[in-house]
């Protein structure tokens, strides 16, 4: 197996999902072959790069708004539940 | 971070009509959907619109869903339609998948090599736990052509399946192993090009095919 053979199994090794007799013959590359190695440590580390997660702070004023929306949505899908009460009497 | 109620609990109050744990969701939540947003669609204008749609979209069908998910993958794939949506609709295909019918030839193009290879000096935790670098993470991936970081996006970072996102984007799964894969070397490159370590970058050009007979210990079962 060969270092472009590699690049094009890249994804299935990466995803577990290669074929059993491939991932040995891959393993096999990898240990001769400190390039590739590098590179696959890499790519996971891409993926879980972008996975770690959130980056984008919310604009203060756009969440203001935001939650602003859902109050008012809320009380259009939330209107009194007993006809009896006091339509206030769980705001707080 | 473990958060101090889990989902579940404050989706049940939220159901039985509690504002508070709605809120208490939104918050929890709101930085992931917004960053996800952003990451497809590429401006802030758009992924507010995005984080306000999906927010009162799952506020409003609260009552229909069901806990058998998760809540996060609930707004998530809310999210991802809502902004796949605006690209479509941007590019005036309201009806029509987001795809010219130009990969033939991609399929057949060669893979870029590896060119910067080379450790990382920080490891993904660190990276991403410093304002700075957690830009260039970003930057790195706005770079990318849409096709390949919607992608990346909906498939490593959403945890769409292959078929799941090939239906989403109205791509062929030959077709979306070929972009992930394109996504993927293209932000190692760049993403190598900032955090490698070049006093230990290596040279694929400096080994050949390694022996075919490996040294004793080497083979497998």
């Amino acid at each position: 197996m060969k270092c472009t053979d590699l690049l094009a199994l890249l994804n299935d090794y990466v995803d577990g999902a290669i074929d059993p007799s491939l991932c040995a013959q891959f393993e096999a590359h990898m240990v001769g072959c400190n390039p590739c190695q590098v590179v696959i440590d890499n790519i996971r580390q891409t993926i879980t790069l972008y996975q770690n997660g959130a980056v984008h702070e919310l604009p203060l004023p756009f969440r203001q708004q935001l939650h602003a929306a859902l109050r008012e949505k809320w009380k259009t899908c939330h209107p009194c539940p007993s006809p009896a009460g006091d339509p206030r009497s769980s705001t707080g | 971070m473990t958060a101090p109620y889990p989902d579940h609990d404050l989706v049940c109050r939220a159901q039985a009509g509690d504002l508070d744990a709605f809120e208490a969701l939104t918050t929890r939540h709101e930085r992931s959907i917004y960053c996800l947003a952003q990451r497809i669609l590429g401006n802030t204008h758009d992924a507010e619109d995005v984080t306000q749609t999906t927010f009162l979209n799952a506020l409003e069908h609260l009552a229909g869903f069901r806990l058998e998910s998760s809540f996060s993958t609930w707004i998530h794939r809310i999210a991802t339609f809502a902004a796949l949506k605006i690209l479509r609709k941007r590019r005036g295909l309201e009806t029509v998948s987001l795809e010219e019918a130009t990969f033939s030839s991609e399929e057949a193009e060669a893979l870029p090599l590896p060119e910067f290879i080379a450790d990382w000096t920080q490891s993904p935790e660190e990276l991403t736990a410093r304002q700075e670098t957690r830009q260039a993470i970003e930057n790195a991936l706005a770079e990318l052509d849409e096709k390949h970081r919607l992608v990346f996006v909906l498939r490593d970072v959403e945890g769409f399946s292959v078929r799941e996102t090939a239906e989403t984007l109205g791509l062929t799964e030959a077709n979306v192993k070929v972009r992930l894969l394109r996504a993927r070397l293209q932000l190692r490159e760049r993403l190598t090009r900032v955090f490698g370590d070049p006093q230990r970058a290596l040279s694929r050009h400096h080994h050949h095919q390694p022996a075919a007979a490996p040294t004793a210990g080497a083979s497998g079962a």
